[in-house]
């Protein structure tokens, strides 16, 4: 168990990352929220990384390797809350984060995560007929 | 070029690690730098940091807050008495790696800082230096 809470609200996991993450603690959260995507049946996977003050390619790898997992395991991960000077600062650092969605805030997280599943359960809807 | 303080801690954990993040934002305050100055800083400082835990076997920093003329700035030195580094050049390759990481510590931290210096004997140790201006 990580000591960062995963909060399920409908079938979406949300987690706020409050502390300066140590490396284990980066490495338990990513374990912690693979198992609670299959325990919870979670559709979508929101991140709010608003109280980080930097993001180590260490931690980019972390949000990396999330958004890959929980897009195997048929779930949506957005990362929001992304200060500026962190923004420049990853770019600058080389990191793209290729493969992770991002959104400015919580609210439009949640609605990114929304229209995504509500777009992929159409088009099952439309392939099933 | 002065000196104006300076101090020592220990680097032997992921835990010193954020210790280190913690102490060289301080530094940058008190240099006056901008928040973007801070954060390029602090996230060179975690990248080398980790290097020196997780290749070195753990090290020392030292962070110096500079004084030449109006300018101020931020010197981080890591020592470490590990293994060295064979290949200095290829270290600092963007995605060249000997462990499980992307390989943009060393290549990233040297981009986030206006100076960067790395010396490294194989069996003695490796010293990397880098120091950020206002």
């Amino acid at each position: 168990m990580s000591e960062i809470p995963i909060l399920k609200i409908g079938d979406c996991l949300l987690v706020s990352i409050q502390v300066d993450m140590h490396d284990r603690l980066a490495m338990a959260l990513q374990d912690d929220l693979t198992q609670r995507i299959v325990a919870d049946r979670a559709r979508g996977v929101m991140i709010d990384i608003s109280a980080l003050e930097i993001v180590d390619s260490f931690i980019g790898r972390m949000l990396n390797n999330i958004a890959a997992m929980s897009r195997v395991l048929d779930a949506v991960t957005v990362v929001v809350g992304m200060r500026p000077a962190v923004a420049i600062t990853l770019v600058e650092l080389g990191l793209a984060l290729t493969g992770v969605r991002t959104a400015l805030n919580v609210d439009k997280g949640l609605a990114m995560i929304r229209s995504i599943i509500d777009s992929s359960e159409n088009a099952d809807a439309h392939r099933d007929r | 070029m002065l000196i104006e303080t300076g101090e020592t801690m220990p680097l032997r954990n992921s835990d010193d690690v954020v210790r280190v993040r913690q102490a060289v934002r301080a530094r940058a305050i008190a240099a006056g730098f901008s928040l973007v100055d801070q954060t390029k800083i602090v996230t060179a400082a975690s990248e080398v940091g980790r290097n020196t835990v997780d290749y070195g076997g753990g090290g020392t920093l030292r962070i110096e807050l500079l004084r030449d003329g109006r300018r101020t700035g931020v010197r981080l030195t890591f020592t470490d008495q590990g293994p060295g580094i064979a290949d200095i050049a290829k270290a600092m390759t963007d995605g060249y790696t000997t462990g499980g990481g992307l390989g943009l510590g060393l290549s990233g931290a040297k981009r986030l800082s206006n100076e960067f210096a790395i010396t490294s004997t194989p069996g003695i140790g490796t010293v990397v230096t880098l120091a950020r201006w206002k």
